[in-house]
């Protein structure tokens, strides 16, 4: 019986060690980082009132200089309208917008990358956006074609460590792949595109489309270049839970929520929050512009922790 | 010595040790800190819309009163109630017929031929049942959006008890004007009570159908006082169309078709609206929810907004606005 008993406990000693041998080995796997911000969560929240109330004024200040967002916006001479209304529009509020164009057009400027193939470009334009960085340590990549709120992308990003590697937007899924929508908006940390930029160079990590057997959109395949630095897919949400980062338009969000929320349209709707919209036109752009920055109910104070201040030489807003 | 047994005795405790650790390990980097944000429990919103700012005007009663019809009642006028409506201290939807919506029935037949019969009807019931509980009297239409802590504003700065017609001036017809219909207009309680007595003894009749038109032909006669209701920048409040036929940009031009009647020159573009804009015509219901999304909800988190009527010293001379002498 002793032995039996012995056998059991030695058994039960090897079955641990043997367990936990794995379990190290499997986290120093030099191709998944462990570190202390080593995340696989799927959404990111934005952080409530409270969470922000506890934050000491000189920690604010800190967030504050810390929370600057660089633009990378995609622009092409086909959709010069676009072009022109970001400009006019939602891009005066990043503290640096840079226009990235296929092709250069003469009635507006921007930097031209010459590039026909979407992918390609975008490699490009986050390339250049992350050798240009300065001290910016937070990366909103667009089309034209987007409507965005930065003051809301800030107040999402306002506690998150530009250190650690954040990839955020709208998250979808397709099969095992879970990526963010380049409709939307796609957010990147510092520490996001450093690593997208230094495995940009490995042709067997992260090939060039053309060698794929399918093409796959540039979204997509941002994500599977990521994936492989250990940076995932992260959806952007305010502190309930809803999606921020919208591939439709405000009509459009409404008119669905009329049909499934009838009995309470607004709040069913889309987040106070919001930090993007999609399928805009340029007119709804301008419209959005008074919407979001100037039309409000007289008496409300919302007693926000940080100020930002209205962009300089702009009129819209 | 081993024996089958004690091998499947020991074979059972390495699955029982390798298991029980895994289950250890598993639930600690569940647990895993990110260390740089953590999330708070389920709470409630803060962004909606907060208890309004010191400003009690809440000694300011509105009654706003809705030209509707029974065929509107579901495909528009309900929208109306689920939106703005509720921000008026009472409401009061104006029809041929009373109904559960509820609706007040005013004994006069449906068609834009009546429109100002039902105006007519609708003052003379307000004056019969709220003349003691409310100070100011807005009408609006089914399609009218109304923001009603804007018109509360700027309603603080004018006295009931003062003879005031306010909304969207319009030029033509009536020599200093009169207040667009579809963008709502406002009379305090002095100028309902002229409107009475004008129709009491025949100084105001029904002599035309245009509704807007025909009320401020009987205000003039009335001596009712025509105030300015565009803020210190000289932007409108009161909007007989949407949005989107004055705030995008335009190369500068001839005035269009549906800016012909305003009595003060109309801006277009970014400087055409008030950040406190009380009003907006032809707007569908969708739009009305878009409308009070984009009004009580959706906002840039901590913008400083360039506007701020608090802020600037009431000086009477250099920041007030000209008034524009009609053409």
């Amino acid at each position: 019986m002793l032995s039996e008993g012995g056998s059991f406990m030695k058994g039960m000693a090897m079955g641990g060690i043997f367990c936990l041998g794995l379990s190290l080995f499997g986290s120093f796997s030099p191709a998944t980082e462990h570190g202390p911000g080593e995340h696989h969560h799927h959404h990111v929240k934005a952080p409530s009132k409270d969470e922000l109330t506890r934050l000491s004024d000189g920690r604010v200040l800190e967030l504050v200089n810390q929370v600057r967002v660089s633009c990378i916006i995609m622009v092409q001479p086909k959709i010069l309208v676009y072009w022109a209304t970001a400009l006019d529009t939602w891009s005066k509020h990043c503290d640096k917008a840079v226009f990235y164009t296929s092709e250069s057009s003469k009635a507006l400027e921007a930097v031209d990358l010459n590039e026909k193939d979407d992918w390609a470009r975008l490699c490009k334009a986050l390339k250049h956006a992350y050798e240009n960085a300065g001290d910016l340590r937070w990366f909103f990549v667009a089309k034209a074609t987007t409507f965005a709120i930065i003051e809301n992308l800030k107040h999402l990003v306002l506690a998150k460590d530009p250190e650690q590697p954040f990839y955020l937007g709208n998250a979808m899924k397709s099969g095992e792949l879970e990526y963010v929508a380049y409709e939307s908006g796609i957010v990147l940390s510092y520490e996001a595109l450093k690593r997208l930029v230094n495995v940009l160079e490995d042709e067997e990590k992260c090939p060039e489309r053309g060698h794929a057997l399918w093409a796959m959109s540039e979204d997509k395949q941002l994500a599977v270049c990521l994936k492989y630095t250990g940076v995932f897919a992260e959806n952007g949400e305010d502190s309930h839970g809803k999606g921020l980062f919208n591939s439709k338009s405000v009509d459009s969000l409404i008119t669905d929520s009329m049909r499934d929320n009838p009995t309470n349209v607004v709040e069913g709707c889309c987040s106070d929050l919001a930090v993007t919209f999609n399928e805009m036109s340029p007119n709804q752009m301008q419209v959005m512009m008074f919407g979001v920055y100037r039309l409000r109910p007289y008496g409300h104070d919302f007693h926000d922790l940080l100020v930002f201040q209205p962009p300089e030489g702009s009129d819209n807003d | 010595m081993r024996n089958p047994t004690s091998n499947v005795i020991f074979i059972t405790g390495l699955l029982t040790g390798f298991f029980c650790l895994h289950f250890l390990l598993g639930s600690n980097s569940i647990k895993g800190k990110r260390g740089h944000f953590i999330q708070s429990d389920h709470h409630r919103a803060a962004a909606k819309n907060q208890t309004p700012a010191d400003q009690s005007n809440g000694t300011i009663r509105i009654l706003c009163w809705i030209m509707t019809m029974p065929k509107y009642l579901e495909t528009r006028t309900q929208h109306v109630r689920a939106t703005w409506a509720k921000h008026c201290d009472r409401v009061l939807y104006m029809s041929s017929t009373s109904t559960d919506f509820p609706t007040v029935g005013l004994n006069v037949s449906e068609g834009r031929e009546n429109l100002y019969w039902k105006t007519i009807r609708a003052f003379q019931f307000l004056q019969q049942h709220h003349m003691h509980d409310m100070d100011w009297f807005l009408k609006a239409d089914d399609d009218t959006f109304v923001v009603v802590e804007n018109l509360r504003h700027a309603l603080s700065r004018f006295d009931t008890e003062k003879p005031w017609y306010l909304g969207r001036r319009f030029s033509p017809f009536i020599r200093k004007g009169y207040m667009s219909g579809g963008a709502g207009y406002v009379l305090s309680k002095e100028a309902v009570r002229r409107f009475i007595t004008g129709f009491q003894t025949g100084k105001c009749t029904h002599f035309s159908e245009l509704e807007d038109m025909a009320l401020g032909k009987c205000m003039e006669t009335m001596e009712v006082e025509l105030g300015d209701t565009r803020d210190e920048k000289g932007r409108q409040t009161f909007h007989p169309f949407p949005l989107d036929h004055y705030v995008i940009r335009t190369p500068p031009r001839r005035r269009p078709w549906y800016m012909i009647y305003d009595f003060y020159t109309p801006i277009e573009g970014p400087g055409c609206c008030s950040d406190l804009a009380i009003s907006f015509h032809y707007i569908p219901p969708p739009q009305m929810y878009v409308l009070e999304y984009l009004t009580h909800h959706l906002r840039a988190y901590g913008y400083r907004h360039r506007y701020h009527p608090d802020d600037k010293t009431k000086s009477n001379t250099t920041e007030h606005v000209e008034v524009q002498s009609p053409t």
